[in-house]
């Protein structure tokens, strides 16, 4: 077998019986014995990530002991709700709506938003629609820099580049989405006495793909150590609903439909899974090129942007630094 | 006067080293230092238009250009050359 077979999509194939039954075990213990409390939350977005999250949390709590959250806002694509609701039916676990837009409102999130658009797209207003884009890994001839496509009422769209005052004002007023979902599901949490589940890949995970205090909040995170292709695998496993499987991966964030790919990942999932394998197991860019579809060179940019996102995440993983410490570490 | 390489330098220890130079020397690679971000990168862009008062296209910000105190000089000295955008009256390349 030469190598370059020897490095395929086949390293990150698991035993999804095996791994089911590893983390519902897990999730059970973590639960009710490490976390003490009577079940769990997820936050359902229609996606693989919060379907299978919350299908071995069914499988480990029992189906009464976990809430499927639904929280659209105005900007959610018009099937996200549809689907976390077809979610949650299949499972037969209860689930509640909560739209999140008024909270939004109230904070001027999407106002914020917009006048940060207009910095750099001054004609930005009444029904038009926008989103963050970065250019694709094959695409990038350098560094690669974020900015805004806008889609006028007419249809007529436009990519321009962005200031870092706008990027960070469009960044900083979406986030608010995140902390909005992550507020309702602690309100919950509270509530029925339940842990609240975390459900990032381990791409979003170690890549630093999360909001801090909104989508990187939780009390465990059942499926951070696996790849996107394994999620994948376990949905296939747990039957999550054939049309949730089939849904690419978005950030359901924009007003403008967004994939992960061109927001943060710069190259489709498979191969980001592919890529960030190789960094994680050491594999030499040329060796893990033909098995990723790539060049030598491609690959060698990838464990570049790989490098700098995890050092860009350690800020986000850090927990509150104490000046002394004392002999209990909890808040 | 302070020249581009001292501003640039300035710039960078203000506002990603804090203060410290951390032994940085304007050969440094700023990726391979982990200074600048993609944030960082938008920031560097928008100093050196608002300092130098050039327009850096797209297809200029690019390592070759911008990786390094050194390579930036060497980048505003070509693009006063060509005359393209003025040249700097704050400071002396």
């Amino acid at each position: 077998m030469s190598a370059a077979r020897a490095i395929s999509t086949e390293l990150l194939r698991i035993d999804a019986e095996q791994e089911t039954n590893r983390l519902v075990a897990r999730i059970r213990d973590l639960v009710f014995h490490q976390l003490r409390r009577r079940g769990a939350v997820v936050g359902v977005s229609g996606g693989i990530d919060s379907s299978v999250v919350a299908s071995l949390c069914a499988r480990a709590l029992g189906k009464d002991r976990v809430v499927a959250l639904l929280m659209p806002e105005t900007d959610s694509a018009g099937d996200s709700l549809r689907l976390g609701r077809l979610l949650a039916e299949s499972l037969s676990i209860p689930w509640a709506l909560e739209d999140i837009s008024p909270i939004l409102r109230a904070a001027r999130c999407y106002q914020r938003r917009d006048e940060a658009v207009r910095l750099v797209a001054p004609e930005y207003g009444e029904g038009y629609k926008c989103k963050i884009v970065l250019p694709g890994l094959l695409d990038a001839t350098g560094y690669s820099l974020f900015s805004v496509v806008v889609q006028a009422p007419d249809g007529a769209t436009r990519n321009v580049r962005l200031s870092a005052p706008a990027y960070l004002g469009v960044v900083a007023a979406t986030n608010f989405k995140q902390r909005a979902r992550k507020m309702m599901e602690y309100h919950y949490a509270d509530l029925l006495q339940y842990a609240v589940a975390g459900t990032p890949n381990r791409l979003e995970y170690e890549l630093g793909f999360f909001v801090k205090g909104g989508d990187g909040a939780a009390d465990f995170k059942p499926i951070a150590h696996l790849y996107k292709s394994q999620v994948f695998q376990l949905a296939r496993h747990l039957g999550i609903p054939e049309e949730i499987q089939r849904r690419p991966p978005t950030t359901d964030t924009y007003s403008l439909e967004q994939s992960q790919e061109e927001f943060y990942f710069m190259l489709p999932l498979e191969q980001m899974d592919l890529c960030l394998y190789g960094r994680d197991h050491g594999i030499a860019a040329e060796e893990l090129a033909p098995a990723a579809g790539l060049d030598a060179d491609q690959v060698a940019r990838m464990y570049g942007v790989i490098d700098a996102k995890r050092r860009a995440a350690r800020y986000l993983h850090a927990p509150p630094f104490l000046v002394e410490e004392g002999e209990t570490t909890t808040a | 006067m302070a020249t581009a390489a001292q501003q640039i330098r300035t710039f960078i220890e203000e506002n990603y080293l804090f203060g410290r130079s951390d032994g940085l020397h304007d050969s440094d690679s700023f990726l391979e230092a982990g200074i600048l971000d993609s944030t960082g990168i938008l920031e560097l862009i928008e100093f050196l238009g608002g300092r130098f008062h050039i327009v850096v296209t797209d297809e200029e910000v690019t390592p070759q250009n911008l990786d390094s105190i050194d390579k930036i000089v060497a980048f505003l000295q070509r693009k006063e050359g060509r005359s393209v955008c003025g040249t700097a009256d704050e400071g002396s390349l």
